[in-house]
C-alpha cells in the first residue's frame, strides 16, 4: 500500500559557523501533559511509573535516559521520546499530541550563548540558565522554548511552520557572532 | 521593564501582553444592571500611583498575571497568578 | 602639530585619510580629530544657523562643533563627531553644511543677517501666508540650516542587537568605574563594564598622573589585564551606555564595526544592547563646560581639558602658541602641561582675583577674554584683567568653564540632580533609578585618590546589597588635590557670546527668552533650542540655566534644569531596527503545501504572517481572473483542494470542557454530539463578535476549536483570561493544535469520489453526513475528517500530522485530477464564501454585533456567556444598526468595490447620507456578475430596495439592489447532499 511520505521540518541543516553547530535533531513523540485540576502528584506518580520521569517543576526538564519531562508553561509540560502510555497518564491529565507542532533544532559550541543572546531577552548567564533548565520565552519574534542540557549546548523548538524564519534569524546571528571574533569568554 | 513571573522569574516585558484594569476579574452577575456591567467594560480610574493590571505571560507560561505597580515611580510593587486571586470564584 | 616624545599613538604605523578630498596622515590610535589637529587643520565645520566657522571643541563624545560626514553612497554616515571617529586606513571625512566650500561657504552670509536671526525669530517672522510654511519656508529654512545629510539609499550595513545580563554594570571605565570593575570582579560578582572609548582609562589616559606609582594609562592597562582574566567580568569598550529604564534594564550601543577600513560583511557596524543589571554603578565621569565670551566659538578656541588630552593622549599640540581661559585650577594644569612639552603659552586668564601666580607663563587674575578675532582660526584675544586690557596673539585658547558631573543616566526616570554649591555644578541625585548609585567625578569628585576610592565604596555598596560582603579593599595610592572654582558663566559685553555651538544659541538669546516671559527653564529651552540638538547640550545647558538664573533673578538650583531624556548619544535608527529589515520583518510562516504551491507558480499573499496561495495560473489564462473563475467552477461542478493548516486550531478536554465552552460561544455547544460538528461565534465581553468558527466534539469531554487565520493567538488568550481570571475552577485544559495539524479543505460535488479513492474505509452520506467528524485512517496516517463546508459545496476537511502534510497535499491533487478538479487559491475561496454570504473578518470588524450579521438567534437565551449582558444593551441591535446584506448591480456590468458607502438614490453622496458601506466583492463566476456583502442601516428591512454604491476613492458609482446575503443555494442543498 502507498504510504504518505514525511516532510520534516527543516531547511538547509546543519549550518556551521565558528565552531558552532545548528542541526535538527527528531525528539521522537512530543506529548504536551495538562494534569487535571489537583492531579499534579496523582500525574507525576503516574509518570514516574510509567516512564520514570517527574511532572518537572517550572522551568525544569525531568530525564530518565532519552525520555525527557520538559516543564511548558503554567499546568503543562511536555513529554518528549516515548509515545505516551495514554492509559496509564489519561486519568490524571489532558494528553495531546504536540509532534508535529515543533521544529526542534539543537546549537552546540562555544558562542552559542552569544548568538541566543541576540535573539532572546532570556537571562542565559552560565549559572542562571543551568544545564537541564529550560524556559518558554522569545526567539526574534517567535515564541520558542528553549532549553539547555550541555555546557555550550542548547535546544530549541520554535513552531514547525516558522522553521524558515527560526533557521534564517539563528544562521545570521550565527555568522556575525563568528565574524566578531566567537565567543565572548565571559559569562555576562 | 520587567516583570517576576511567578512561575518564570524575572522575564522582559516584551515576552507579555497588556490587557488593561484588573477590574476585569469582577465580572457581573449575568442579570446585574446595566450600569454594572457599564462600570465593568468601560470605567476606569487612571490613578498617578498604584494600579492592578492584567497582563498575559504570552511569549512564556500562558499564565494570566495580576501586577501591582506604581505608575508614578514605575516600581513593580507585586506579580500574582490570576487563578489564585480568583481560585474560590468560578 | 605632533610634539615628539608624546602620547601613545603608534607612530610606526601611518594611517592615509581625506577630509574634504584632501588626503592627510594620521597614526594608529589618532581620532580623526586629533589626526586633523595634527595635520594643522582647524576649521572643520560650518555651524547650524549662521554657517560661523567651527574648529574641534572637545576629544570626546560630547563634541558640539566638529562634525562631519564620514563615507560615500550606503555607506554614508552624517553627523559624525570627529573626536569619536577612529582613524583608520582610507577614511574619506567631509565637512557639512557649507557650500560651495568649507572656505567660502556662501550661506555664511546668515551671520550678517545675526541681528535678525535671533532666538523666535521664525515664531515671528513665517506666520504669513499660513500655507507658505511648508511649501516655502520650511524647505528653504532647512537647506540653508541643518547638518549633514542621509545618503537618501537604504543602508547595506549590518546592524545587531543583543541582551546581555549582569550582578553589577558599571558604567565608564574611569579610574572609579576600574575599580568598581576590579572591587565587583574579585568578588566573583557578573560584571559587565562598558566604555565609551575604545581605551578604559577614561581621564587618565588625558593627564600625567601616576596611580599606584604608574603612569595612569599603564596602571589602566593592568586593570584591564587582570580584569579580561575574570570570567566573570565582561568588559564593552566602544560601548555607551545610552539610556536608563524600569527594573535595571539599560540601552547601550556598542560601535563594532565603524572604526575599520574593511568591516567584515558578517559583522554590524553598531549593536544595540539591552543590558539587564542587579546594580549599577554610574562612573560616567564628568564634562568641562566652556565661558561664553564675545565670538568665543573660533576654531582653536576649546576645551582645556581636551587640550591636555590631546597633547598627552595623541601627542599633538592644540596651538603653537596657546593662552588658558579658566576659572577654576584645571585650566593652570592645561598651562603647565603645555609648558612642559614646550609649547609656547602666552599667558593665563583666570577669572579669580586670586589666582595662582606662575613663574613659567604670565597670569592675568580677575581677567577675563572679552573678545576675539581670526576669520578662520583664532589669531588673538582681548583680555580685561585687573591689571588693565591687552591684546595676545594666540592660536588657541583653552577654556575651562568648570567640570559637569554626567548626571544624565541618573536623571533618566523623571528625576532632577542636585545643585552642589562646592563644585558649582548639578550631580547625580540619590536612588532615582532603583539600583543605580553615582560614584567619582560623576558625584562631583574630582581628585584621582577620590574617585578610586569612591568607585571602590560603590562597588562594595552594591554588593553588600546583592548580599556579598567585600571586607578590605586596597585603593591605589594617587594625586589628591583640592578643585577650587569660583562660577563664572558668561563675561559680561557687546558681541554675540556662544551658549550652544551646535545649535547657535547666544547668551543674549537665553535673555531675550527671559525677557519675554520663557522663564522657566523648558520654554526657554525650547524658545531658544538651547541643548536640543544632537549634542543635547552637554557643554554648554548648565551655563545656559545659569544665564537664565541671573537673568530672572533666580539662583540655578531655583531655576531647575530641564528633563533629560535618552539618548545620553545619538543612537542611529539602523541599531535600534537591527535584524528588523527583509526577512527578520516579521516572521514568515509557511503552510505543509508552501513548496507545492510555489512549484505551481501561485502568487504567494500574506494572509497575517502566513503566505497563501493567491492561485494557481494555467497555461493560455491572462489574468488572476482568469484562473480565479475557474478554480470557483471547479469547486461547485468538479472538487478542488485547498490548505486550511492556517486556520486556528485548539485542542479542549476536561470534565469542564463542555460547560467552559457554553461560556465562550454565544451558541449552545452542549447540546452537539459527540461526532458533530457545530458553527459557533464568539463575542468579546462588550458584546461584539469577537471571531466565528466551528467546534467539533471529538469525545464526551474532548472538543477542538478552529478559529480565523488572524484569529488564533488572540482567541487563545481569550480563552486563557475566561479560564483563568473568570472561571479558574472550571476543570478544563487547552492547547494550540494549529502546527500539529495539516488540514485540507476538499470541497465540490466529487470531494465525496476523491475521498473514497483515499481513505482506508469509504464513507457515505449516512455515515458521514454533513457537520459530521470523525477519525478516519489513509495511507497507514490516522487522520481526522470534517464534514464542513466554507464554499456551500459538499465539502470536508481532511486533517493529517503536520508532516504528511506535503505528501497528502500531492495525493489530493493527483487523485483530484481524474475528476476534472485541483488546487484552488484564496481568491476563489473568496469568491465561493462570498456567493454563500459566509463570513470573514471584513465583517467580523470588531464593530459589528451578532445581530448586525443576522446571527442574533445563535446567542442562546437559556445560559450565560462572554459578551452577552453587553450585547443586549440598547444600541446594539434594532433598525438604526448596520446590518448585514447583500448587493447586486441593477446593470448586469455595474462595479462593486469593497470599501463603497451606500447612499440612497436620490440623496448627495455626503457623510451625512451615509447609509452603509460594502465590506466585500467579487465578480460571481457562478451568477455572471459581481456581488457585495455589505452592512446597511436597517438592511434586513430593505430587501428589494435600491441604493448607490458610491466608491470615492476609486470614482465608481452603482446603483444596485438590496439583497439577502446568500447568493447561492440559500436553502444549503449542495452542502447537505
Amino acid at each position: 500500500m502507498a504510504r504518505l511520505l514525511v516532510t520534516p521540518a527543516t531547511g538547509a541543516l546543519p549550518v556551521t559557523a565558528g565552531g558552532m553547530t545548528l542541526s535538527l535533531t527528531d525528539p521522537g513523540c512530543i506529548t504536551s501533559l495538562a494534569p487535571w485540576r489537583g492531579a499534579g502528584m496523582a500525574l507525576s506518580k503516574a509518570l514516574r511509573a510509567a516512564h520514570g520521569v517527574d511532572f518537572p517543576d517550572p522551568g525544569r526538564i525531568s530525564t530518565s535516559g532519552t525520555t525527557r519531562c520538559l516543564w511548558a508553561g503554567r499546568d503543562q509540560a511536555f513529554l518528549v521520546g516515548p509515545a505516551p502510555d495514554s492509559a496509564a497518564l489519561a486519568d490524571h491529565a489532558a494528553l495531546t499530541d504536540q509532534s508535529d507542532a515543533w521544529a526542534v533544532m539543537r546549537l552546540d559550541g562555544p558562542g552559542a550563548r552569544d548568538v541566543l543572546a541576540r535573539l532572546t531577552p532570556l537571562d542565559l548567564r552560565a549559572q542562571v540558565f543551568e544545564p537541564g533548565h529550560t524556559a518558554r520565552t522569545l526567539l526574534g519574534q517567535m515564541n520558542a522554548v528553549l532549553s539547555r542540557d550541555a555546557a555550550n549546548g542548547y535546544e530549541i523548538m520554535v513552531f514547525r511552520s516558522m522553521t524558515a524564519t527560526a533557521l534564517h534569524e539563528l544562521t545570521e546571528a550565527m555568522k556575525s557572532v563568528t565574524a566578531q571574533g566567537g565567543a565572548d569568554p565571559s559569562p555576562g | 521593564m520587567r516583570i517576576t513571573c511567578p512561575l518564570c522569574g524575572a522575564r522582559d516585558r516584551r515576552e507579555f501582553h497588556y490587557m488593561g484594569d484588573a477590574v476585569y476579574l469582577d465580572r457581573p452577575d449575568p442579570v446585574a444592571p446595566a450600569v454594572a456591567w457599564d462600570d465593568y467594560l468601560h470605567l476606569r480610574d487612571n490613578p498617578a500611583g498604584e494600579t492592578r493590571d492584567l497582563w498575559f505571560h504570552e511569549a512564556g507560561c500562558g499564565a494570566w498575571l495580576v501586577v501591582t505597580r506604581n505608575t508614578v515611580s514605575h516600581d513593580v510593587l507585586s506579580v500574582a497568578l490570576a487563578d489564585g486571586i480568583r481560585g474560590g470564584a468560578g | 602639530m605632533r610634539i615628539v616624545g608624546r602620547g601613545r599613538v603608534d607612530r610606526t604605523i601611518t594611517v592615509p585619510f581625506t577630509f574634504d578630498g584632501r588626503r592627510f596622515w594620521g597614526h594608529e590610535g589618532d581620532t580623526l580629530a586629533s589626526a586633523l589637529m595634527a595635520n594643522g587643520v582647524r576649521m572643520v565645520g560650518r555651524s547650524f544657523k549662521y554657517h560661523r566657522p567651527r574648529g574641534i571643541f572637545s576629544a570626546g563624545s560630547e563634541e558640539p562643533s566638529a562634525l562631519v560626514t564620514i563615507g560615500h553612497g550606503t555607506a554614508r554616515t552624517p553627523n559624525v563627531r570627529a573626536p569619536m571617529q577612529e582613524l583608520y586606513e582610507g577614511l574619506s571625512a567631509r565637512s557639512q553644511n557649507a557650500w560651495p566650500s568649507l572656505s567660502r561657504d556662501l550661506l555664511a552670509l546668515n551671520d550678517l543677517l545675526a541681528p535678525f536671526l535671533g532666538a523666535g525669530f521664525y515664531y515671528k517672522t513665517f506666520m504669513w501666508p499660513r500655507a507658505f510654511w511648508e511649501r516655502v519656508y520650511e524647505p528653504a529654512i532647512r537647506r540653508a540650516a541643518g547638518p549633514g545629510a542621509l545618503s537618501g539609499q537604504a543602508d547595506a550595513a549590518r546592524y545587531d542587537k543583543a541582551f546581555a545580563h549582569c550582578d553589577v554594570l558599571v558604567i565608564g571605565g574611569g579610574p572609579s568605574g576600574l575599580m568598581a570593575a576590579l572591587v565587583a570582579g574579585r568578588a566573583g560578582s557578573d560584571v559587565i563594564l562598558a566604555e565609551e572609548d575604545r581605551k578604559f582609562g577614561g581621564r587618565l589616559l588625558a593627564e600625567t598622573e601616576e596611580v599606584d606609582g604608574q603612569p595612569g594609562p599603564d596602571w589602566a592597562a593592568g586593570v584591564v589585564a587582570e580584569l579580561t582574566a575574570l570570567p566573570n567580568v565582561r568588559l564593552m569598550p566602544r560601548t555607551t551606555v545610552t539610556g536608563a529604564y524600569d527594573q535595571g534594564t539599560y540601552a547601550a550601543l556598542e560601535r563594532v564595526g565603524l572604526h575599520l577600513a574593511a568591516p567584515h560583511p558578517d559583522a554590524p557596524l553598531e549593536t544595540f544592547w539591552r543590558i539587564v543589571a542587579r546594580r549599577t554603578v554610574l562612573a560616567a565621569g564628568a564634562l568641562e563646560r566652556a565661558i561664553a565670551f564675545p565670538d568665543n566659538d573660533r576654531p582653536g578656541i576649546m576645551q582645556a581639558g581636551a587640550v591636555r588630552a590631546y597633547l598627552h593622549r595623541w601627542g599633538v599640540a592644540a596651538g603653537r602658541n596657546v593662552t588658558v581661559f579658566t576659572n577654576n585650577d584645571s585650566g593652570h594644569r592645561t598651562a603647565r602641561d603645555l609648558r612642559a612639552a614646550g609649547v609656547d603659552v602666552a599667558g593665563v586668564v583666570d577669572a579669580r582675583p586670586d589666582a595662582p601666580d606662575s613663574a613659567d607663563y604670565p597670569v592675568f587674575a580677575a581677567g577675563h577674554v572679552v573678545g576675539t578675532s581670526g576669520r578662520h582660526g583664532l589669531r588673538e584675544i582681548r583680555v580685561r584683567h585687573a591689571g588693565g586690557q591687552r591684546q595676545l596673539a594666540t592660536d588657541c585658547l583653552a577654556v575651562s568653564g568648570g567640570w559637569n558631573p554626567s548626571v544624565h543616566l541618573a536623571c533618566h526616570m523623571n528625576a532632577r540632580p542636585v545643585w552642589h554649591e562646592g563644585i558649582a555644578g548639578f550631580v547625580a541625585p540619590d536612588g532615582a533609578v532603583p539600583g543605580m548609585a553615582a560614584a567619582g567625578a560623576a558625584r562631583g569628585l574630582f581628585s584621582t585618590a577620590g574617585c578610586l576610592a569612591d568607585g571602590a565604596e560603590a562597588a562594595r555598596a552594591a554588593l553588600a546589597d546583592l548580599g556579598v560582603t567585600v571586607t578590605s579593599v586596597e585603593v591605589p595610592r594617587a594625586e589628591d588635590g583640592a578643585y577650587d572654582i569660583a562660577p563664572l558663566w558668561h563675561v559680561p559685553g557687546k558681541g554675540r557670546a556662544w551658549l550652544d555651538y551646535q545649535n547657535d544659541v547666544t547668551v543674549k538669546d537665553v535673555e531675550m527668552a527671559a525677557h519675554q516671559n520663557f522663564a522657566s527653564a523648558e520654554h526657554m529651552k525650547r524658545y531658544t533650542t538651547q541643548g536640543m540638538a544632537p549634542d543635547q547640550g552637554k557643554t554648554s545647558n548648565v551655563a545656559a540655566l545659569a544665564v537664565l538664573a541671573e537673568a530672572t533673578g533666580r539662583t540655578i538650583p531655583q531655576t531647575g534644569t530641564t528633563t533629560y531624556r535618552p539618548p545620553y548619544t545619538p543612537v542611529s535608527i539602523a541599531a535600534m531596527g537591527a535584524g528588523g529589515r527583509g526577512k527578520g520583518f516579521a516572521p514568515e510562516r509557511f503552510t505543509p503545501s508552501h513548496a507545492a504551491c510555489v512549484r505551481r507558480d501561485a502568487p504567494m499573499v500574506e494572509a497575517g504572517l502566513w503566505y497563501r496561495p493567491s492561485y494557481f495560473p494555467l497555461n493560455g489564462e491572462t489574468s488572476w481572473r482568469d484562473s480565479c473563475d475557474r478554480e470557483v467552477r471547479m469547486v461547485r461542478e468538479r472538487v478542488g483542494i485547498c490548505d486550511v493548516s492556517t486556520l486556528g486550531k485548539i485542542d479542549v478536554q476536561g470534565p469542564d470542557a463542555t460547560a467552559f465552552l457554553d461560556l465562550v460561544y454565544a451558541n449552545t455547544i452542549s447540546t452537539l454530539r459527540v461526532g458533530r460538528v457545530r458553527y459557533g461565534i464568539m463575542l468579546r465581553e462588550d458584546g461584539h463578535v469577537m471571531d466565528d468558527g466551528t467546534c467539533a466534539r471529538l469525545g464526551p469531554h474532548h472538543y477542538l476549536v478552529t478559529t480565523t487565520t488572524a484569529a488564533a493567538g488572540p482567541v487563545m488568550r481569550h480563552m486563557e483570561f475566561v479560564h483563568q481570571c473568570l472561571a479558574p475552577r472550571l476543570d478544563v485544559r487547552f492547547i494550540p493544535v494549529t502546527e500539529q495539524w495539516a488540514q485540507f479543505a476538499i470541497a465540490g460535488p466529487r470531494s465525496r469520489d476523491l475521498l473514497n479513492a483515499l481513505l482506508d474505509t469509504s464513507i457515505d452520506g449516512q455515515d458521514f453526513p454533513f457537520m459530521a467528524c470523525g477519525a478516519v485512517g489513509l495511507m497507514g496516517v490516522a487522520g481526522r475528517l470534517f464534514r464542513i463546508s466554507f464554499s456551500g459545496e459538499h465539502g470536508y476537511e481532511l486533517a493529517v500530522p503536520a508532516r504528511f502534510g506535503a505528501a497528502l497535499f500531492r495525493q489530493l491533487l493527483c487523485l483530484a485530477e481524474p475528476f476534472g478538479g485541483g488546487p484552488y487559491g484564496m481568491e476563489a475561496l473568496n469568491v465561493l464564501r462570498i456567493e454563500k454570504g459566509f463570513l470573514t473578518h471584513a465583517e467580523l470588524d470588531g464593530r459589528t454585533t451578532a445581530f448586525d450579521l443576522g446571527l442574533g438567534r445563535m446567542v442562546s437565551p437559556g445560559k450565560d456567556c462572554i459578551g452577552k449582558a453587553a450585547a443586549r444593551r440598547p444600541g446594539l441591535c434594532g433598525a438604526s444598526r448596520e446590518q448585514l446584506v447583500g448587493l447586486k448591480p441593477v446593470a448586469p456590468e455595474g462595479r462593486l468595490t469593497p470599501g463603497a458607502h451606500l447612499f440612497a438614490e436620490g440623496a448627495q453622496a455626503v457623510r451625512v447620507n451615509d447609509q452603509g458601506h460594502v465590506t466585500s466583492a467579487c465578480h460571481s463566476p457562478t451568477l455572471g456578475h459581481e456581488i457585495a456583502l455589505a452592512f446597511l442601516k436597517d438592511g434586513r428591512a430593505r430587501h428589494g430596495r435600491r441604493m448607490r454604491s458610491v466608491d470615492h476613492l476609486l470614482g465608481v458609482e452603482t446603483l444596485c439592489e438590496v439583497c439577502d446575503p446568500v447568493f447561492f443555494d440559500p436553502e444549503g442543498a449542495r452542502a447537505r447532499g
